[in-house]
């Protein structure tokens, strides 16, 4: 029987480098290894030969056994790295075929503007305050010092609303029914910015659209001064625009404020731009507020922010901003 | 407002670089709009005398005329105008000149006569618009000399000037010049008018009688005879022409440079058409009415003011426009002048009503000086009785209705510093007050200051505050930083709503800024109820009603966007809408939605994913991004979406929003092609879930255990409540239920598919048991079976 390994092995091997697939090589392990093999019997046998002998074939047979079970591993490797190729080629995609146009959302520029703002203001110590779109006459224009009659309200070519008493109920002409708002609602110290959508009955054109968007600031303390104000806007002035802007005050008229100023930005380039309007809040639109004017004084200021944003991105046509075409849209 | 540099001279010694002045105005608040330099460029423009006129050999029209342009020698022209003598002085451009028009002239032949140059009109000299005949100059020119310096018409500079509403008296050079010559240090005087009068006096010839005292404040007039009407003098026609006026005759050339000047409004009569000479002034009764100046029958209401004739008839519309039957003609020679101070709201309303906005009433409607009214008067005079020759009838009648008591502000020092921050004493701010007219007198903290009448403006102390600092100038407040005394920071809200932008624009979607307004049928296109608030006075029809959706604006941008050939659009809006409400304001709350049209970012070609998936899709990409915990997709019939892919959004047992695909019958009705998803929320909602962090929960340490199970359902029974009993059933150890397959086949029949879900169980104190397993299994057979009719698929 000894004689007979070589025969075995000789055997065992060739079933082991047939198998083609891992099934198969399972099949050759269990022909050349298993309980009913050549080997495993030719071990069984071992126990009824002499003790000498035995040892001597006990050491050839485990040789034999070593040896089929080292090729038994390798065509396992072997087989193994052929079908994971195998699987790989089976998996191929093109990955060119993945439609190449991804959508990728693009904030609007208003929105990039007026989020960068808030940021400068919220730096700068500031609260950012909201209030209705749709509002009353009182907080549009009483309440900030201009009666009903006040040929102020002709500039503002307001909109009305069919909502309540003819004429009590507009949408909003500018931020600053934000102010009152504040105002009635907290006490002083206030420090805000209120950027909002308003409104004015305005045919469009590049520079007016009848939909556009305002920042207001206020800040109610002890003390407020027209520096303080001079001091905000140059504040602001070098943290937008950046190093290299000025700001300057030159006096102007709103009836909400007393004295009043339009704010120009200096360029580097030395050019001026008028950028908007402010003041120190007028005691009357303070008492409206709630707030005593002897006890506290204010300043304000507003902006479009429409204008800043077609600016930066050198826009030179408002009416673009509210196309919604997507090809302008996916450039910023 | 423009203003010429040389009128302002005559007022006060103004010296300067145009830019110097222009920048002193600017810092006045007088805003420089532009500075041009006008005046003539007439460089080659000579006095020339006519010497011979002789008749064109071969044309009728143009005649030859011998000039001497100051050799002595006659020079040989072609004229086509007839208006001049032999002896005259003319303007003769000489050949090489190039004309203000532009217009070269050169040494050419007409009809085969030389002409040697140009013979000028007042138009070609652009002195005027008179281009009908030649501009025949005053005898004693010299001849030869250069027009410009003959006319004295040296250069000038015209400022134009923005005037905001507060400053009615800068609607005058006077005005303007007041401003100026107190920022630059220089005496600013008005000159006396000088005139001669007569007998009879106005007085005696004329009356004004005030009826309504708060339409009127002061009403004065003055009665000049003997006036011949003819054109103005180049002087004058020249100034109005630069301010921006047209000259017309003497008489309203005179009226409208005494209103430019001392900024007061007047009108004159034929007084011959004014019985007795007799003026009234009422509000006008409803439904009379009056011819104006332009020939226009006007319909009066009570809220208008007029002046009347001796016998109470309308024949002129207070501050806005006079009346036809008064109207001064050629043959006038006898002129009622009227100077009045009308009621600014008065004038305001009716200016507006019939839409008559002039020079006059604009100035009414922000405020006249009524005490500039002699002045005016006076100066109407003086120049009638030079220019037009007028006797001047001894003074004038002043009649005053409701004037208000002149205004005195007292003024304290350490507030008017403290509002400027600056540190100027009572006696500097009283020397910056009063060249600009408003007289201080000191007091124990300060000043009592008297505003001038001209600037109604002025009626607290924040007003002098803001003359004072004018004057001072802004810049002198330095500037100062406040320190807020709490930190800046958005709220919570406004962070949130951040995230939900980020959200979508992750998901692909850009965003949109559509009008807010929406046309009438809009809402009804688009399957919606159409009950939005109107705009009372909408530009355009178009726009005429506020929205109650997001939905009309995104589609309308869809449609825009698939006109010019985009079909992918992937667009959200985060924006307010208005529903009717019974309270104060209308109620406005924000929506977020977001449209999607071609091809998503999911799918492939081969098999894209539908709309309404995609929709759903976007909305738990969204609510998984911002924690939205417990928001459920529920099937339902929506208004603007399709019929069988639509779905209410349920968060916190309300309904939020919507989600789905839209109508395709809404997508033809906007002229959308293929299909849209969609999905709309209420924002507040959102927010206030996001303003609650999510509470931490152990993670378990034991081993969990998997259970698949399918489901055969019929299809009305979704696919998320069959989940939910699942979960429900396994009494708090199911983590997690997962539909991973939907099948459909014939064999499972028509109207049925197999829904087949993970469940993974886990406890958190113990590894459960087979037997615990089991019994979850089977109760959540039972319980799916009980609640849906469903059988599990074997």
């Amino acid at each position: 029987m000894i004689d007979q390994l070589a025969e075995h092995e000789a055997s065992a091997i060739a079933a082991i480098d047939g198998a083609e697939t891992l099934d198969g090589l399972a099949e050759a392990k269990t022909a050349s290894l298993g309980k009913s093999a050549p080997l495993t019997i030719v071990q069984r046998q071992l126990g009824s030969l002499p003790a000498e002998e035995r040892k001597e074939a006990g050491k050839a047979l485990n040789e034999v056994r070593r040896r089929v079970e080292a090729r038994l591993d390798a065509r396992t490797a072997e087989l193994a790295e052929a079908e994971r190729a195998a699987r790989l080629v089976a998996e191929r995609l093109d990955l060119t075929e993945v439609p190449t146009d991804v959508a990728v959302g693009h904030a609007h520029v208003v929105t990039q503007a007026w989020e960068e703002l808030e940021d400068v203001f919220v730096g700068m110590g500031f609260r950012i305050a909201e209030g209705p779109e749709a509002e009353t006459d009182w907080h549009n224009f009483d309440a900030l010092n201009i009666p009903p009659g006040h040929p102020a309200r002709d500039g503002f070519d307001t909109i009305y609303v069919d909502h309540g008493p003819p004429g009590s109920t507009l949408l909003r002409t500018h931020t600053s029914p934000v102010q009152i708002r504040t105002m009635l609602d907290e006490d002083p110290p206030i420090h805000i910015v209120a950027p909002g959508r308003v409104f004015r009955r305005d045919t469009p054109d590049a520079t007016h659209t009848p939909v556009f968007h305002q920042l207001e600031g206020l800040v109610v303390d002890h003390d407020i001064s027209l520096a303080d104000l001079a001091g905000t806007i140059e504040a602001f002035t070098e943290s937008y625009f950046g190093a290299g802007f000025h700001s300057r005050l030159r006096p102007n008229y709103f009836p909400f404020t007393e004295p009043s100023a339009e704010f120009d930005i200096q360029q580097p380039d030395g050019t001026w731009l008028e950028l908007g309007g402010c003041g120190m809040v007028h005691p009357n639109v303070l008492r409206a507020g709630g707030i005593d004017p002897e006890e506290w004084t204010a300043f304000a200021f507003g902006f479009g922010i429409d204008r800043l944003a077609a600016m930066k991105f050198a826009i030179d046509d408002l009416r673009e901003l509210f196309t919604n075409d997507v090809r302008f849209l996916s450039q910023f | 407002m423009k203003v010429l540099l040389s009128w302002m001279r005559e007022f006060a010694p103004i010296d300067g670089e145009p830019s110097f002045l222009a920048e002193a105005m600017t810092d006045l608040g007088m805003v420089v709009e532009s500075v041009t330099t006008t005046g003539p460029s007439w460089e080659g423009i000579v006095v020339a005398k006519v010497l011979a006129l002789r008749p064109h050999p071969e044309a009728d029209r143009i005649q030859l005329v011998d000039v001497d342009a100051g050799d002595g020698e006659p020079l040989q022209i072609c004229c086509g105008a007839f208006n001049m003598a032999v002896g005259d002085l003319v303007p003769l451009a000489t050949v090489g000149t190039t004309m203000p028009g532009g217009l070269e002239i050169g040494r050419r032949k007409l009809r085969g006569q030389w002409s040697n140059g140009m013979i000028c009109s007042a138009a070609e000299l652009e002195l005027g618009e008179d281009a009908e005949g030649i501009l025949v100059l005053e005898p004693d020119l010299t001849v030869g000399a250069d027009l410009a310096g003959a006319l004295g018409a040296e250069s000038d500079v015209l400022f134009d000037l923005d005037i905001e509403g507060n400053r009615p008296d800068a609607l005058s050079v006077v005005g303007v010049t007041r401003d100026l010559a107190a920022r630059l240090g220089v005496p600013f005087s008005l000159p006396t008018p000088t005139f001669s009068e007569v007998e009879p006096s106005t007085a005696a010839q004329a009356s004004v009688d005030i009826q309504a005292p708060e339409l009127c404040s002061r009403f004065g007039i003055r009665v000049l005879d003997n006036v011949s009407i003819g054109a103005s003098p180049r002087w004058l026609a020249s100034r109005l022409t630069a301010a921006g006026m047209r000259p017309i005759n003497s008489i309203v050339d005179i009226s409208n440079y005494v209103m430019l000047e001392l900024g007061q409004p007047n009108h004159t009569y034929d007084l011959g058409r004014v019985p007795e000479g007799r003026l009234g002034v009422r509000m006008a009764r409803d439904g009379e009415t009056l011819v104006t100046l332009d020939d226009v029958q006007r319909r009066l209401t009570p809220e208008d003011g007029v002046i009347t004739n001796g016998s109470d008839e309308p024949i002129g519309l207070a501050g806005v426009m006079g009346g036809a039957s008064t109207e001064i003609s050629d043959s006038t020679t006898r002129v009622l002048l009227e100077a009045a101070v009308w009621d600014r709201m008065t004038i305001a309303r009716t200016s507006r009503r019939l839409n008559l906005r002039s020079e006059a009433s604009t100035r009414f409607e922000r405020g006249v000086d009524p005490f500039g009214i002699e002045r005016a008067l006076d100066r109407f005079v003086e120049l009638a009785g030079e220019i037009c020759g007028a006797k001047v009838a001894t003074g004038s009648v002043v009649a005053v209705g409701g004037l208000a008591e002149p205004l005195s502000v007292p003024v304290r020092t350490a507030r008017m510093n403290k509002i400027l921050n600056l540190s100027l004493t009572a006696a500097e701010m009283a020397a910056l007050l009063d060249p600009i007219g408003f007289s201080s007198t000191p007091t124990d903290d300060g000043l009592m200051v008297a505003v001038p009448s001209w600037r109604p403006d002025c009626e607290i102390e924040e007003d002098i505050a803001e003359e004072i600092g004018r004057h001072h100038g802004y810049d002198k407040s330095g500037t100062r930083v406040p320190t807020p005394t709490q930190a800046g920071a958005l709220t919570r809200d406004q962070r949130a709503r951040r995230r939900v932008r980020r959200t979508l624009l992750g998901d692909g979607y850009s965003e949109a800024m559509p009008m807010p307004f929406l046309a009438p049928d809009d809402l009804a296109m688009a399957g919606l109820d159409a009950a939005g608030i109107s705009l009372a006075n909408p530009l355009v029809a178009e726009e005429s009603v506020l929205r109650t959706s997001l939905l009309p604006g995104l589609l309308k941008a869809v449609a825009r966007n698939q006109s010019h050939r985009i079909d992918t659009v992937r667009l959200y809006e985060l924006g307010r809408v208005w529903q009717p409400s019974d309270d104060e304001l209308p109620n406005e709350y924000e929506l977020v939605a977001a449209i999607g049209s071609g091809h998503g970012p999911t799918g492939t070609v081969e098999r894209p994913e539908t709309a309404a998936e995609a929709g759903v899709r976007s909305l738990y990409r969204m609510a998984a991004e911002l924690g939205l915990r417990g928001l459920a997709v529920v099937n339902a019939d929506v208004p603007g979406l399709h019929p069988t892919r639509a779905a209410e959004v349920r968060f916190r047992g309300n309904v939020i929003g919507s989600v789905g695909e839209v109508d395709p019958r809404v997508l033809e009705n906007y002229g959308v092609a293929g299909r849209a998803s969609w999905f709309e929320l209420e924002v507040a909602p959102i927010l206030a879930a996001m303003a609650t962090p999510a509470r931490y929960e152990p993670v378990s340490l034991y081993p969990s255990s998997d259970v698949d199970l399918a489901f055969v359902t019929p299809d009305d029974v979704a696919a998320t409540d069959v989940a939910k009993t699942i979960e429900k059933a396994g009494g708090g150890l199911i983590r997690s239920v997962r539909l991973f397959d939907v099948f459909r086949s014939a064999q499972l029949g028509a109207g049925h598919r197999s829904l087949a879900y993970q469940v993974r169980l886990q406890a958190d104190d113990r590894t459960l048991t087979d037997e615990e397993v089991a019994d979850i299994r089977r109760r959540c057979i039972d319980e799916v079976a009980r609640a849906h009719g469903a059988e599990l698929r074997g």
